[in-house]
């Protein structure tokens, strides 16, 4: 039959993608590097930050967090992991890679957990919404690197981005799980006792969410530093940096002590960001 | 209790689904909600109810699961939006009223408790009790020393500062009592607020709510599907069947005239001893005698003979009650012409009359020990019926229709 020849390619697909990525950066990549701008505002900040505190006053934060919300056991880990990290040579690119995560967490949660909100409150978001989170979940992320370098160029910031895209989707949706699970007859009562909407989201569907909200920001923490590898591709500093250089002249050695740093750190933000979800 | 209207609900209609509208038309035209549910796919929750609540009473609406009961309940504060028809509260009506209006409402006038407490989880007891003062926007230690009033009514102002996971069920139903009370509410909507308590606590908490109920009179809107809790705290019974109000009246006007085979059903294997009362099952069917210018007792005689009855209830021309003669008694003072021939020397002794407020359950060793029917008095001592063995076991059987008691007394 005629219609099932698939010998010759009947749909262009690759090429009205080429066309239009490149008709984009032709006409708009000005509008593009300002979006950029609040994202390398704030990294600038963070990097500075890291930087200029004296590595004993980040490790005695992280510790006094880590004694705060999740006990001594992790506060003793924090404080091991961070001196062996340092005695490993790879301070500065930890606190690169700790600004980046901590960077795109906080661009994730402000627009993740409004977006998980809408979606609690309303059937039609949430349909709307779905495979946009479908398709950012499971898009792997080299698909997207070529367009985000040739929109915002290489660097740290190109990188963040990428991991926001990547990093967002459990926050979003774990945020709007959270909202639905409150019991309907808790926003029944207290729209009976006169609560308006934004009341009920106030004072009841947020604060009974906020667990789940916290296991969605957990998430998007982890898959954040998932991303630090891939995104020392297109120029990133931090963490991914030695892995990639050790990968490309086939330095083991190198390799991986840039893995174990991102899984020591990956361990010690989980355990603390667990402790706090606990709370 | 004044009767002043506090809620009246008119031709109030509530069609859950897709096309309401239709359903409509369809009820109009006398389909019934199975018919219109295969044709529309629309469910008919409540169906052209009509009744009125007073100030202060508490009124019962009953009903099995399915009725409508819950529905009705939630379109009184439009957490559910009526379809059709009219709710006024105060002479206002709400389904016209806009959100801002409505937010207001729930405010000011009215609370709810629920049948699942439905308490913050994340809030203290006291903080609870605060809920509807806090969505009013009242400062926080006015509205914390409301809630611990409200508490203290309740008795768990102890419990303040715990979390409601650590009280057990009856403690946290108070704790939904207290929220509710704080606001000081005109209306207290409560929807199976104790169904979901154990016996011997439900009944505790009733007493609760009619000793609250005591002091300060609220305009209280019950839900349930327990006759005998209906029957314990209602001052009148709404009671639902498929959507419709089928009948609404007072717990013994209900007991004695069902309006229907389904209200028969649901008071069937009810005590009505401890519900009726005297006057209630009294019957003025029995001879009764004026003592007028010293009428005769060959007079009295002839009447009780003419009548086929053996007892004459003898009332003056105010009918106050006087006593008792029966045929014999009335014969043996005929045999004896030396005495005078006054009826009030036929009189029987020990007779002991019934006030019209007396239970079943008090006059029933009268009845059962006596002879004649026992007469029942009102509070001046006016003669108003009597009740006999036969009305009184009638009365028990309640499936007999009204007219054979009559027949039979």
């Amino acid at each position: 039959m005629r219609i099932f020849n698939f010998e010759e390619q009947l749909i262009p697909l690759d090429e009205w993608v080429q066309t239009s990525v490149d008709w984009l950066v032709l006409n708009y990549r000005e509008y593009f590097q300002i979006i950029k701008a609040p994202v390398a505002i704030s990294l600038e900040a963070l990097e500075w930050l890291f930087a200029t505190l004296p590595p004993f006053v980040v490790i005695l934060l992280f510790a006094l967090t880590a004694w705060r919300f999740a006990g001594k056991r992790v506060t003793i880990f924090s404080v091991l992991t961070f001196v062996l990290i340092g005695y490993l040579g790879l301070w500065e690119d930890t606190m690169t890679t700790l600004s980046m995560v901590i960077c795109s967490v906080a661009f994730c949660a402000v627009s993740g957990i409004p977006l998980g909100i809408m979606a609690g409150r309303s059937k039609r978001f949430e349909m709307f919404l779905r495979p946009f989170l479908d398709v950012m979940q499971t898009t792997p992320p080299f698909v997207y690197l070529v367009p985000v370098v040739m929109l915002f160029s290489i660097g740290t910031v190109s990188g963040i981005l990428a991991t926001i895209v990547f990093a967002l989707p459990p926050i979003i949706r774990l945020t709007n799980l959270g909202i639905r699970q409150v019991h309907p007859e808790l926003i029944e009562a207290a729209t009976a006792f006169g609560a308006t909407p934004w009341q009920v989201l106030r004072k009841v569907q947020f604060p009974l969410a906020l667990p789940s909200i916290m296991a969605g920001l957990n998430q998007t923490i982890m898959m954040a530093l998932s991303m630090v590898v891939i995104a020392a591709l297109i120029g990133a500093g931090g963490l991914g940096n030695p892995v990639v250089q050790g990968l490309n002249t086939l330095e083991i050695g190198l390799a991986t002590i840039g893995g174990l740093s991102i899984v020591l750190l990956a361990m010690v933000l989980d355990r603390i960001t667990q402790g706090i979800a606990q709370r | 209790m004044s009767n002043h209207v506090k809620i009246s609900v008119k031709n109030l209609f509530k069609i859950f689904g897709p096309h309401p509208k239709n359903a409509l038309h369809l009820l109009e035209q006398g389909l019934n909600k199975e018919e219109i549910f295969k044709k529309t796919e629309t469910t008919v929750g409540v169906q052209d109810a009509s009744f009125d609540i007073y100030t202060g009473e508490i009124f019962v609406i009953m009903g099995l699961s399915g009725s409508g009961k819950s529905t009705m309940v939630r379109m009184l504060n439009r957490l559910i939006e009526p379809t059709t028809g009219q709710i006024l509260i105060d002479g206002e009506d709400i389904v016209n009223m806009n959100n801002d209006q409505l937010v207001k409402l729930r405010r000011e006038k009215m609370s709810m408790v629920f049948q699942s407490f439905a308490l913050m989880p994340h809030m203290t007891v006291l903080q609870n009790a605060a809920f509807g003062l806090e969505m009013d926007g009242i400062d926080k230690p006015t509205r914390e020393a409301r809630a611990l009033q409200a508490l203290e009514q309740v008795g768990l102002e102890s419990r303040a500062n715990s979390m409601p996971d650590e009280l057990s069920g009856g403690m946290q139903q108070r704790v939904g009592l207290a929220r509710g009370l704080a606001v000081d509410p005109d209306i207290l909507l409560m929807d199976e607020a104790f169904s979901a308590l154990d016996p011997l606590i439900r009944t505790e908490m009733q007493d609760e709510l009619l000793k609250l109920q005591a002091k300060a009179k609220r305009t209280i809107v019950f839900i349930s599907h327990d006759l005998d809790e209906a029957m314990r705290i209602g001052d009148r019974i709404a009671i639902m069947e498929g959507g419709s109000v089928v009948q609404v009246g007072t717990p013994e006007e209900i007991l004695q005239n069902p309006a229907d085979d389904y209200v028969r059903a649901f008071f069937r294997g009810v005590d009505p001893t401890n519900i009726l009362t005297a006057g209630d099952i009294a019957v003025d069917s029995q001879v009764t005698i004026i003592v007028t210018d010293g009428k005769s007792p060959r007079a009295a005689l002839q009447r009780l003979i003419k009548n086929d009855r053996d007892y004459g209830y003898v009332i003056d021309s105010i009918r106050k009650f006087q006593g008792i003669v029966s045929a014999d008694s009335l014969r043996e003072l005929i045999d004896r012409p030396e005495y005078p021939q006054e009826i009030s020397n036929a009189y029987l002794a020990d007779i002991v009359p019934a006030h019209t407020n007396d239970s079943m359950q008090d006059i029933l060793p009268e009845v059962a020990s006596n002879p004649w029917p026992l007469p029942i008095l009102d509070s001046a001592g006016g003669y108003l019926g009597a009740v006999s063995k036969n009305l009184f076991l009638r009365t028990l059987h309640r499936s007999e229709p009204e007219e054979s008691i009559e027949m039979t007394v």
